[in-house]
């Protein structure tokens, strides 16, 4: 966290101040280790063993926060008799289909749900990466449960946490990740003695955890422990996630993604969702408890918002406009259809798959075999650049004579040269003054596409084809001013906050959004943010004149919360849990909910409510379900449906890893996305033969003085010059077994390139114990590209391409490699050389990792033999 | 007059630099316990001074690639690796397989490669023996890199680890050498206390740099003249922060007045050394020290040198007086023998 | 000036006359230090803003002078960062005014081996063009089983995380409007 988010560091480095312990874990001793007051090193991707090792801990303590949990988690609920266990079959689920890697997820279900609602199979919510969805709501679930609050029942959720996590003992932690067992102790007892009524912890991670190929898995293991303890919905509490860019964020909540529409809704898919009434109904689940139950409201809203006038009842909104998802169609599956010459053209608008995106030879081969490339971008990035200066012009692979791509470079805006929000990692919407014009060229995204759809629809007025309908109809008459025609950003954030059309009042929260086309709302969780007509975002009350809240800095979706679910924040019958740890409580006097943060709960409904028989919608929602976008009002310790590789973590391999697990016979997540193409060779693991080809685990993640693909800090002179070259950290133990000496040259191979490094020899680096052997990592940043100011080889480049399954994300922070002296050779000798790898490691005919590996008794630590 | 310690022990500089109630004098804090080595004092002061770029070069001084306080970087982040026990933490690397510390080998190797700071004289961070102490290990005393890293003495692995990191900077001295041997004026005394090279009379003539006991101002190679930290004249002259210390991130650097910096940093060794840091100590606090304190202070982890920071500096002017005395005496007695030479001629 | 106030205005004559004897402060000021303010005291006007780097999403007060951004930094007010800045953040200002910014259009033709110039206009109805053939040469209207698909797998587009709520929403509107499916971000990375 002071490595990549330094400013937010100031509040655990105020936290210390107060007497808070700070432990941190990581792959190598970072500053954010050097601040703290414990560090763990760990093997990169064990961290589900780490953590499962936590919950072990907790629940063979009964360290839990008991009242929290009953009331408020899924402990007391009963799971159908069907459900069979990882310690039961080696390591996998029951419902596992070995023809197409996924789980009939029917047998995870509450006792007494006859089906799991959803419309969709697995293998489709994996090809369309459904888990997004879930980003502000739970999957759907039957509202009503049954439940034994004694927790003692042996299919109560809490029992069966017990026995998934029983063998995620100390010494296996030590065995898996490397983690001696006090220092094991020494977090397990400082995270449960700090957690309960008086204190809380919290728990942050940097979005790394999401590139794993169990990465949504990872997250949903600190949640357990975060629900466990009782650290939801509490001030100090929480699972925060460090994202890394601006407004990631709301580019996820306004999503520029293929299978989201703006505030989570699915795009359209072909066969589950023909019709209006089949999309909306898969999204509310007619019975389901919670705010999901006005998902046609939010539909309608954005088709509204999207065709306006032309969005009636009578042809549905305009639904049919809406394009249709077939499986997956994201940024990897795109790369590889690139290659095999499926796709025409390419946007890049401040983005650098060349530098940034996993296996980053494919990145560029793509974008040689397109019809046009689109950059768009404030500095001159590989991306636009690879057809010149690409490493595969040295190795011949690129020629520019032969490379047919057309590339357009238009120069950006930056973020002072236009106006708008970011939303930023705690959804936090803040408006930025424009505060000078863009130089020559350089135009806002808002320009490029306003003005793109206006030349488009000009071009298609006097169409007739059905197709061109969508774009004609659309509502694209923004008001522009200035010298260039900039469209106006605030006009666009009120139709995001969305109006009431016949009288154009913007509104002022979603639940004033309306069914039947008489509003409009082009994001519902963003609605408010332009409430009473006043850009909220814009509003800049100092911090030092608020409460440490700061309601009033910016606009927080959903209706200015700064904290989720914060009824958990009060207990059962609503009074805070401790007067130290007071945040949202029932005001009887009043009979309502009050505090210092937005309650997330209806004002007025009191804790002692509780909903009929069969209430469903927000109706369903119980004056002590704090989860009120949970489907039963629950938190999840334990998740019924929804998570595709299963409804609790498990300790799975990375997909290239030096050992055999040590936990199953299953080697890696058997639902893992794989994409089986020339271009995507992958370095052979346990049990396959050959793994020591590459013995060593490699990582890579940020440096303070750089972002992510370089292209904002290699082109920028004063942090060019803190972090001047590529560089590799190694252990001293590694650089005399690899005869590696400090700023001499190394490079690192793998099945899909050979990158060079100037070699750091560190103590901040360390080997560890795994499971008797000793393992050695690395670790690389992954700034470094062939442009700017300081250039250097892509660390990127090493990685193949394997993603976890519910939210299509690369596996990019671990890999298996050899390490060796030297610079790396250069043409047709580097060409030769990873080949020669391929060839040692039997993989120049492509044999993927097999997804199933519990016939295989092979590991040493078989507890199953 | 001037004041009896004008150029010696305790003072207060600004009244005694002409100034008829000035302001109280200002000054660092720089707390190394809280810093995290972000840069942010590097860049901030880089974009608001407009100091060139220093160079592109990957030193190995662990993340340190500024390598030293030089004309065209003001400030400068130290970090030193060391196979020791940072007090409030448990040990990093127990019970990992690992071999012993490496750091004074690295540390020497990065500071054989470190670039010509272009200070002269002043502490030199490109000396192996400095290097091996920043790494606080043994003393270094072979060559760098004649044999591989780790294949050490087979000493105890190393179990204890820590990450100092600190924000140097001009130290603005009670006794500033460099503005006392300036001879155009060009250094000057601010009515804050503190001490500035003036760009528009600064003559390029170097007296002030080999004056400076801790290696900080420095010359600037393309035009000749002297720079450093101006602690933000102009910034401080409208009541704003200096730029480094309104970016940093931690509080590792706080601007204020000196007298309630100094309260506040003796509070902070105290709390410290009640958390089981009794290494933690101020450095350049104390008015009687060889330069009379200093308007930048540090509350250190480790000896001063560990650093790179002289242990005991003193203000290369401090004997001017005499040093004039005896020149005086000398060129008297010169004049003297001459006459009783050029007289004794006479018959 | 007159003989006397430029007499006065010799620092040996401040040294003599002044309290300074030693010369070594108020008689030494220089013009230049007399003159020196703060440039923030003196920009045209301040645009509160955001930091363009990681979702921290610390506050920036940008102050321009003449038309131009002369100086970054952090925002006081900000609940958030407290006027803070790391060394991304410290930076804003030499990102914007970099002289490596691209400040026109670039054009690289097929088979190419030099960027040439291009017209803005030009470019933008020349993306009009190639959207609308590759639209065209990829649509698909109905599966295999007569159900809608209203697309195109003819073009993609990366990028959004570094952008503003507000692009986005316009992004995903237009090329959701014409078919466009394949449109992603960092999110997904």
């Amino acid at each position: 966290m002071a490595e990549a988010h330094p400013v937010g560091f100031q509040w655990v480095m105020e936290a210390k101040r107060r007497g808070a312990k700070v432990f941190h874990v990581d792959p190598r001793f970072t500053r954010t280790s050097a601040l703290a007051d414990s560090y763990l090193p760990i093997r990169a991707g064990t961290d589900i063993a780490l953590l499962g090792g936590v919950v072990r801990y907790i629940l063979d303590n009964e360290l839990d926060f008991r009242e929290y949990v009953v009331a408020y988690t899924n402990a007391a609920t009963i799971v159908t008799e069907e459900y069979a266990d990882t310690e039961d079959i080696h390591g996998l689920f029951s419902g596992f289909n070995d023809d197409n890697a996924t789980y009939d997820q029917a047998s995870w279900r509450y006792q007494g749900h006859s089906q799991n609602q959803t419309t969709r199979d697995s293998e489709t919510q994996r090809e369309t990466a459904a888990g997004l969805e879930n980003e502000s709501h739970g999957a759907p679930v039957g509202g009503e449960t049954e439940r034994d609050e004694t927790l003692q029942h042996p299919r109560c959720v809490y029992q069966i946490l017990k026995r998934h996590f029983a063998r995620y003992t100390p010494e296996m932690v030590e065995r898996v990740c490397g983690i001696p067992q006090e220092k094991f102790f020494e977090l397990a007892r400082a995270w449960t003695e700090n957690s309960g009524r008086d204190r809380t912890g919290m728990l942050v991670y940097s979005v790394g955890w999401t590139q794993h190929s169990v990465g949504v898995q990872y997250i949903r293991t600190g949640a357990i422990i975060q629900l466990l303890l009782g650290n939801v919905g509490r001030p100090g509490g929480g699972v925060m996630a460090l994202r890394g860019h601006a407004s990631i964020q709301g580019s996820t909540d306004i999503p520029t993604l293929f299978n989201l529409l703006p505030g989570y809704l699915p795009m359209p898919h072909h066969a589950n969702h023909p019709t209006l009434d089949e999309w909306v109904d898969s999204i509310a689940h007619p019975g389901q408890k919670g705010f999901w139950g006005n998902a046609r409201t939010y539909g309608v809203n954005l088709l509204k918002a999207y065709w306006g006038d032309a969005a009636t009842a009578d042809n549905d909104y305009c639904y049919g406009y809406l394009p249709r998802m077939t499986g997956d169609h994201g940024t990897y599956q795109q790369v590889l259809d690139m290659i095999d010459g499926k796709l025409k053209g390419y946007f890049l608008l401040g983005q650098n798959p060349a530098v940034g995106s996993a296996h980053g030879r494919a990145q560029r081969l793509g974008m040689a075999n397109l019809d046009w490339l689109v950059v768009r971008d404030l500095f001159m990035i590989e991306s636009a650049t690879f057809w010149q200066n690409a490493p595969e012009i040295e190795t011949g692979e690129i020629a520019p004579e032969r490379c047919r791509t057309e590339v357009f470079f238009l120069p950006a805006a930056s973020h002072v040269e236009k106006e708008g929000t970011f939303t930023q990692t705690q959804r936090l919407l803040q408006w930025r003054e424009k505060a000078v014009e863009p130089p020559g060229d350089a135009r806002s995204e808002l320009w490029f596409f306003y003005h793109l759809g206006r030349v488009i629809r000009e071009r298609l007025a006097t169409s007739t084809k059905p197709r061109d309908r969508a774009l004609l109809d659309l509502a694209w008459d923004y008001p522009t001013h200035g010298p260039t025609d900039e469209p106006s950003a605030e006009a666009v954030l009120r139709e995001i906050n969305g109006y009431d059309v016949a009288t154009g009042r913007p509104l002022a929260s979603f639940t004033e959004m309306k069914d039947d086309g008489s509003t409009v709302g082009g994001c519902w969780i963003y609605t408010g943010v332009y409430a009473d007509g006043v850009n909220q975002a814009a509003r800049r009350k100092p911090g030092s004149e608020q409460s440490l809240v700061a309601p009033e800095w910016g606009w927080a979706w959903p209706a200015n919360r700064r904290i989720l679910y914060n009824r958990a924040s009060a207990d059962p019958d609503g009074n805070p849990w401790s007067e130290r740890k007071r945040y949202v409580w029932w005001d009887a006097d009043k009979s309502e909910w009050t505090g210092y943060d937005v309650p997330d709960f209806e004002k007025t409904k009191p804790p002692s409510y509780r909903p009929a028989h069969d209430a469903s919608g927000v109706a369903g929602i119980a004056g002590d379900d704090p989860f009120i976008l949970q489907g039963d009002g629950k938190g999840w310790l334990y998740a019924p449906t929804g998570v595709l590789d299963g409804p609790m973590p498990t300790h799975y391999e990375p997909v290239e890893s030096p050992v055999r697990n040590p936990l199953y016979r299953q080697q890696a997540n058997p639902t893992r996305k794989v994409y089986t193409h020339p271009i995507n060779t992958l370095n052979p693991s346990p049990p396959q033969e050959h793994s020591q080809v590459f013995p060593y685990v490699f990582t890579v993640s940020r440096l303070t003085e750089h972002h992510t693909a370089g292209g904002m800090s290699r082109t920028v002179s004063p942090l060019a010059e803190l972090q001047p070259e590529m560089f590799v950290e190694v252990s001293p133990e590694l650089a005399a077994l690899r005869g590696l000496s400090h700023l001499g040259w190394a490079h690192l191979v793998t099945s899909r390139a050979a990158v060079e490094a100037k070699v750091l020899v560190t103590d901040r680096v360390t080997p560890l114990r795994v499971d008797g052997r000793i393992i050695h990592q690395v670790w690389l940043p992954y700034h470094f590209g062939y442009e700017g100011l300081v250039t250097g080889d892509s660390a990127n480049d090493l990685f193949g391409i394997t993603l976890d399954p519910n939210v299509l994300i690369q596996e990019s922070k671990v890999g298996t490699c050899d390490v060796r002296p030297g610079r790396r050779p250069r043409g047709q000798d580097l060409v030769d050389l990873v080949v020669d790898y391929r060839r040692r490691s039997g993989n120049l005919v492509h044999r993927y990792p097999p997804m199933v590996t519990t016939d295989v008794a092979d590991s040493s630590s078989d507890q199953e033999a | 007059m001037p004041h009896a310690n004008a150029l010696y022990g305790p003072l207060d500089p600004a009244p005694d630099a002409g100034y008829e109630n000035p302001p109280p004098r200002m000054g660092f804090f720089t707390d190394t316990s809280v810093c995290i080595g972000c840069k942010a004092c590097e860049v901030a002061c880089k974009e608001w001074n407009g100091v060139p770029e220093s160079g592109l070069d990957l030193l190995g001084m662990s993340y340190d690639n500024t390598g030293a306080l030089t004309a065209n970087s003001w400030r400068h982040v130290a970090f030193v690796e060391q196979p020791r026990s940072a007090g409030w933490a448990t040990p990093a690397f127990a019970g990992d397989p690992d071999g012993p510390a490496i750091s004074p080998v690295t540390a020497a190797a990065g500071a054989r490669t470190s670039t010509d700071t272009g200070t002269d004289p002043g502490l030199d961070t490109g000396s192996p023996a400095v290097a091996a102490r920043m790494s606080g290990g043994p003393e270094f005393l072979g060559m760098p890199g004649a044999q591989p890293p780790g294949r050490g003495s087979g000493a105890e692995g190393r179990t204890d680890f820590r990450w100092l990191m600190m924000s140097d900077v001009c130290k603005h001295c009670t006794h500033a050498a460099c503005l006392d041997v300036c001879p155009t004026g060009s250094l000057f005394r601010t009515e804050f206390g503190t001490v500035v090279v003036q760009e528009d009379i600064c003559n390029g003539c170097g007296y002030c740099i080999s004056a400076c006991p801790y290696g900080v101002i420095d010359q600037r190679k393309d035009d000749g003249r002297a720079w450093k930290c101006t602690l933000c004249y102009d910034r401080l002259g409208v009541g704003m922060t200096p730029a480094c210390a309104q970016a940093c991130p931690t509080e590792s650097i706080q601007y204020g007045e000196l007298d309630e910096l100094r309260e506040r940093a003796a509070a902070r060794v105290a709390k410290l050394h009640e958390r089981g840091v009794p290494e933690a100590r101020l450095y350049g606090h104390d008015p009687n020290d060889g330069v009379g304190g200093d308007g930048a202070f540090f509350l250190l982890l480790d000896e001063p040198e560990v650093y790179g920071l002289p242990p005991d500096p003193i203000v290369t002017t401090r004997d001017l007086p005499a040093m004039w005395r005896r020149a005086g005496l000398a060129a008297m007695t010169m004049a003297v023998a001459a006459a009783v030479a050029f007289l004794g001629r006479r018959p | 000036m007159g003989v006397r106030s430029w007499f006065e205005g010799w620092p040996v004559y401040r040294q003599l006359t002044g309290t300074d004897p030693l010369g070594r402060g108020a008689a030494a000021k220089s013009d230049g230090s007399r003159a020196l303010t703060a440039r923030t005291d003196t920009a045209d006007s301040v645009a509160r803003s955001v930091c363009p780097y990681c979702a921290v999403g610390c506050g920036q007060r940008v102050f321009v002078k003449d038309g131009r951004v002369s100086q970054i930094e952090g925002d006081p007010d900000s609940p958030i960062s407290r006027g803070r800045l790391c060394p991304k953040g410290s930076a804003s200002k030499s990102l914007v005014t970099s002289p490596l910014r691209q400040t026109t259009v670039r054009y690289r033709r097929p088979y190419g081996t030099e960027w040439e110039d291009l017209d803005l206009d030009t470019a933008l109805n020349m993306i009009a063009d190639r959207v609308l053939a590759a639209r065209d040469e990829t649509w698909e209207d109905v599966d295999a089983e007569g159900r809608p698909l209203n697309r195109t797998l003819g073009i993609s587009s990366l990028g959004g995380a570094t952008l503003d709520n507000e692009e986005n929403y316009l992004i995903k509107k237009l090329f959701t409007a014409m078919g466009a499916l394949q449109i992603e971000n960092q999110a997904r990375i």
